[in-house]
């Protein structure tokens, strides 16, 4: 192992903290256009301390934490005034030397341990590379400190579980172990890379725990996620990025509770779990013209944008610390900021604030009271469901009931939203409503005729398939590689009798309704950004006019700037065509924000029903007190600030005389 | 996995074997049908006079006067009982025939499998990611793919046998005598494994479990023995599988460019004097093979990916 020259070098520099990244550049050469991913990041962070990186992807966090351990590829080129980490310079760094670094000093945890941790190998064998690779204990003693090492990240039957493999076991403990694999060396610092992305609730809250007992415990924490909600209660300091340049950076409780840059405040306004139904999440867009590369990144997508955003990069301002919020973080009374040298914004008109923000509850057409909002429930049900259940036969025999007897009613035009952890039984629910699958028992009926169950033959049902349709999770599954946009919503328009002729224009139709462009036409699903492939399968669902749309988990997989326009879109959508939605996720904050009544579902059973407000303030069951506890929400001030209420807010600004 | 559940599997792949021999009997009984010619002329040899007395008596000793059906159903009869006949050339029982040639085969064939499997993994392991790396390779393993066997063969007789005198020419006695051989079949295998390899690694390297590893420390040699190299082997334990099945089917070229003895100079001089039992025989002997070979590649699938294990 290569001698650390920390200790030498740290009398050097007694006042530098364990980490200091100053100007550093990220550009890959694989890029033709080679702009950098990540352009002139400065931030430090010390022992004991939590910094989040947060940013919509592609916005050049995980480059950055990739930086910090060697890793970000072999066509990447990486320049920094200084890149130090416990006073060794990063930037001289040979293969070797990074080798002695990582996993001993820094930890690395990505996302989604299926694919973080090897399929192929026991949990355990994986923790123990950890140690067998720096030699942290003995041979012998491997396969103890495996077993402690489970154990302190709350695994229960270490030596049972130590055996297993990633696909064997749940979503929080195979997390729980690959965050033990990238702590097993007692690292000084921790990089977490959207650590709990896709993970229930209460399971993200626990791994949250998790992070911050290591924080306690005095290691330095760099949490990475696009969720400023997540990140809230565990940073003590926040940058957010964006286009590879951090736009707004300071203690945790300045940046949530008097945010300055733009898209901070998109950012926050994208949480819907502090909106309710009918509060639009996404600024209205804005299509200003491309700014210039020597222009402010965002100013494409700013409302506050003008000719001098366009032109010039903003100078980073320092914002006054604003008492009221100031006081809530004891990080910040000690006077030890950490992210540079305190509030700042990379904008030109920061201070722009409550004045040009003015409450306007229905100003905006887009959603507002849709027709599901506050209707009495006086129209037949669409959607009858009965005492449905449904058993599946595991591997080994048994069989296991994924459904039980649950009953729900969707009226015309309404919302219901179905909220469950993964193994509920919730998609189980949607592939029967859908008619994919048939319930062993009870009944399904649809528009008044019976739709699924016992006696319904599929020919009779054929016909009818077009007025139920469905929105996944991942659009790229669904959609065939081969095609484009237009063959596939021009195939589903089919089967509402559009003549090939029509085909195209009401694909350019479709194509509008969902905010997209008719340039897109011609691209294939691999061409489109998460976002535009969303949109476009549901341009696909409403292609043949349908009653219901099924949503699957329509945004789990999308950033939630993107997906607070996705959330937007479905609701306009419905409030103009009367669709009604039956709507499936695991995310309790957007389940509040699109519901008129929601179903809580837990091991195949309804636990709890009732109108989306009812619930969320005065849940009856404690299963759904348990999962409302475990909500992330942003700290400082924001979650419901007396001022503003859950309205919408609009930006009114009059950018000045260029 | 229950202990029932074990039986229950065994007893499938048991079934299906029986199954795939019993097909390949019929198909070759069939063929044997439809072979024109007398089985009595081809018995007796091209250069017999014998009278037809002698040739009627042939004939009911062989059972050839019977009908069709009531042959083939003695034929399976036989084979249920591992008799395999005996050959019309040799006149000794098809089964020792084929058990003395078998072992140099096997020989052959497993050396040549595993030189072939050991030069594909250090060919791909060293060059998957690295691009100039792999041109230089993938060069090598186009032309060993696209060289015929005999004619390297002949190329590798000429250097090492003739003019180094460090191999010798032909048979199978020493040790020595397999080296050109196997590594005759091995290069044009080792080209197929390691492009097959290598692109395994590759779709291995690009997954983020990957990134973990280094993240923990590990080398980038590391990182490909001991993560992604298990990944691919599942299309090089098919590909490997499989191609062992072929080279135990007898590799006739090769077998004959270096006269060595071995199923393929068998089946070779069976096909050329129409000896049918020895024909039907390692017709026999190749689906038997299969079968052998396709249980051990599922299997190995289970020891390489627990995620495929029921249960």
């Amino acid at each position: 192992m290569v001698p650390r020259p920390a200790n030498q070098e740290a009398l050097t520099f007694p006042a530098e903290p364990l980490l200091v990244v100053d100007g550093l550049d990220v550009t890959f050469a694989a890029d033709p256009r080679s702009v950098p991913a990540v352009r002139d990041v400065s931030f430090r962070l010390d022992r004991g301390r939590c910094l989040a990186l947060v940013g919509e992807s592609g916005s050049g966090k995980s480059v950055t934490a990739r930086t910090l351990v060697g890793l970000t590829g072999g066509r990447s080129t990486v320049t920094a005034r200084r890149l130090a980490f416990a006073g060794e310079d990063l930037t001289a760094f040979t293969e070797p030397r990074w080798r002695t670094l990582r996993g001993r000093r820094i930890g690395l945890v990505l996302q989604d341990a299926l694919v973080s941790l090897d399929p192929l190998r026991t949990v355990g064998a994986e923790i123990a590379e950890t140690l067998r690779t720096h030699r942290v204990v003995p041979r012998a003693g491997l396969e103890a400190r495996t077993l402690s090492l489970l154990t302190e990240v709350g695994v229960p039957e270490p030596e049972q579980r130590a055996r297993q493999y990633p696909h064997q076991l749940s979503g929080g403990l195979r997390q729980r172990a690959l965050i033990a694999s990238a702590i097993a060396a007692g690292p000084d610092l921790v990089l977490a890379d959207e650590p709990t992305t896709a993970l229930d609730v209460t399971v993200q809250a626990q791994v949250l725990d998790l992070l911050r007992r290591r924080k306690q415990d005095g290691a330095a924490l760099l949490l990475i996620s696009h969720d400023l909600a997540v990140v809230g209660g565990l940073a003590d300091d926040i940058a957010v990025m964006y286009a590879g340049r951090i736009v707004e950076e300071g203690p945790a409780a300045q940046v949530l509770g008097d945010p300055r840059h733009p898209y901070t405040r998109a950012l926050l306004d994208a949480v819907p779990v502090t909106h309710a139904k009918g509060a639009r999440l996404a600024p209205a867009a804005v299509r200003h013209p491309a700014p210039t590369p020597s222009g402010c990144p965002y100013a494409g997508r700013c409302p506050r944008s003008d000719l001098r955003c366009r032109d010039q990069l903003p100078e980073r301002v320092v914002i006054p610390t604003r008492p009221d919020v100031a006081a809530a973080e004891p990080g910040v009374a000690d006077g030890r900021p950490t992210v540079g040298t305190g509030h700042a914004a990379l904008c030109w008109y920061p201070t722009v604030d409550a004045p040009a923000v003015l409450d306007a509850v229905d100003d905006r057409p887009a959603s507002g009271a849709g027709p599901g909002v506050g209707r009495p429930v006086t129209a037949a049900a669409l959607l009858e469901v009965d005492g449905i259940s449904k058993r599946f036969r595991s591997p080994d025999g048994t069989s296991r009931a994924a459904v039980r007897d649950v009953s729900l009613r969707l009226h015309p035009g309404e919302t219901l939203g179905i909220v469950g952890e993964s193994g509920s039984g919730k998609t189980t629910v949607a592939r029967i409503v859908l008619g994919l699958l048939e319930p062993d028992g009870g009944t399904v009926r649809f528009a008044g005729r019976p739709w699924g169950g016992s006696g319904v033959r599929e020919p009779d049902r054929r016909g009818r398939r077009r007025h139920i349709q469905a929105i996944y999770q991942d659009p790229l599954g669904s959609f065939d590689p081969r095609y484009r946009v237009e063959r596939i919503i021009g195939e589903a328009a089919a089967t509402a009798g559009v003549t090939r002729a029509g085909r195209g224009a009401r694909v350019a139709e479709l194509l509008e309704q969902v905010g997209l462009s008719a340039d897109l036409m011609g691209r294939r699903p691999l061409e489109l950004s998460g976002g535009q492939r969303q949109r476009v399968a549901i341009a696909r669902a409403l292609a043949p006019g349908p009653d219901l749309i099924v949503c699957d988990e329509p945004v789990s997989a999308l950033d939630v700037s993107v997906q607070a326009q996705i959330l937007d879109l479905l609701a306009g959508l419905q409030s103009e065509l009367g669709v009604a939605l039956l709507f499936i996720s695991h995310d309790l904050g957007v389940i509040h924000h699109v519901s008129d009544r929601i179903v809580v579902m837990k091991d195949g059973a309804v636990v709890e029903t009732g109108e989306v407000a009812q619930v969320f303030a005065h849940p009856a069951a404690g299963y759904t007190r348990e999962l409302l506890a475990a909500v992330p929400r942003p700290v400082g001030g924001r979650t419901a600030p007396p001022d503003r209420g859950a309205s919408t807010r609009v930006v009114v600004t009059t950018p000045p005389a260029p | 996995m229950t202990a029932l559940g074990l039986v229950r599997a065994v007893g499938i792949r048991l079934a299906a074997a029986v199954a795939v021999l019993f097909g390949a009997a019929t198909v070759a009984f069939a063929a044997l049908q439809l072979v024109p010619g007398n089985p009595v002329a081809v018995l007796l040899g091209p250069a017999t006079t014998a009278p037809p007395a002698v040739r009627e008596q042939i004939r009911v000793d062989f059972g050839f006067n019977r009908p069709v059906v009531t042959q083939y159903l003695i034929y399976l009869g036989h084979l249920a009982r591992g008799d395999l006949g005996q050959s019309y050339q040799l006149q000794r029982p098809v089964s020792s025939l084929i058990g003395s040639q078998l072992g140099s085969t096997a020989q052959l064939a497993l050396a040549a499998i595993g030189l072939a499997v050991v030069i594909a993994v250090m060919s791909a392991v060293a060059t998957a990611g690295r691009p100039r790396l792999t041109a230089i390779a993938s060069t090598w393993e186009l032309v060993a793919v696209s060289t015929p066997s005999f004619w390297l063969g002949i190329v590798l007789l000429t250097f090492f046998s003739f003019r180094w005198r460090i191999f010798p020419v032909a048979g199978s006695q020493s040790f020595s005598s397999l080296v050109l051989p196997a590594l005759t079949l091995a290069l044009p295998i080792a080209g197929v494994l390691a492009q097959v390899l290598r692109e395994g690694l590759e779709a291995a390297l690009d997954q983020p479990f990957v990134v973990t590893a280094r993240a923990r420390g590990l080398s980038r040699t590391a990182v490909r023995l001991r993560h992604a190299l298990r990944h691919a082997a599942v299309s090089l334990v098919t590909l490997a599988g499989w191609l062992t099945g072929t080279l135990l089917g007898g590799a006739v070229l090769v077998e004959v460019v270096f006269a060595r003895p071995g199923i393929g100079a068998l089946t070779l001089q069976a096909v050329s004097n129409k000896d049918m039992p020895v024909v039907i025989g390692v017709v026999l002997l190749s689906a038997g093979v299969f079968v052998v070979l396709s249980t051990l590649v599922d299997l190995a699938y289970l020891a390489i990916d627990p995620r495929l294990r029921k249960g």
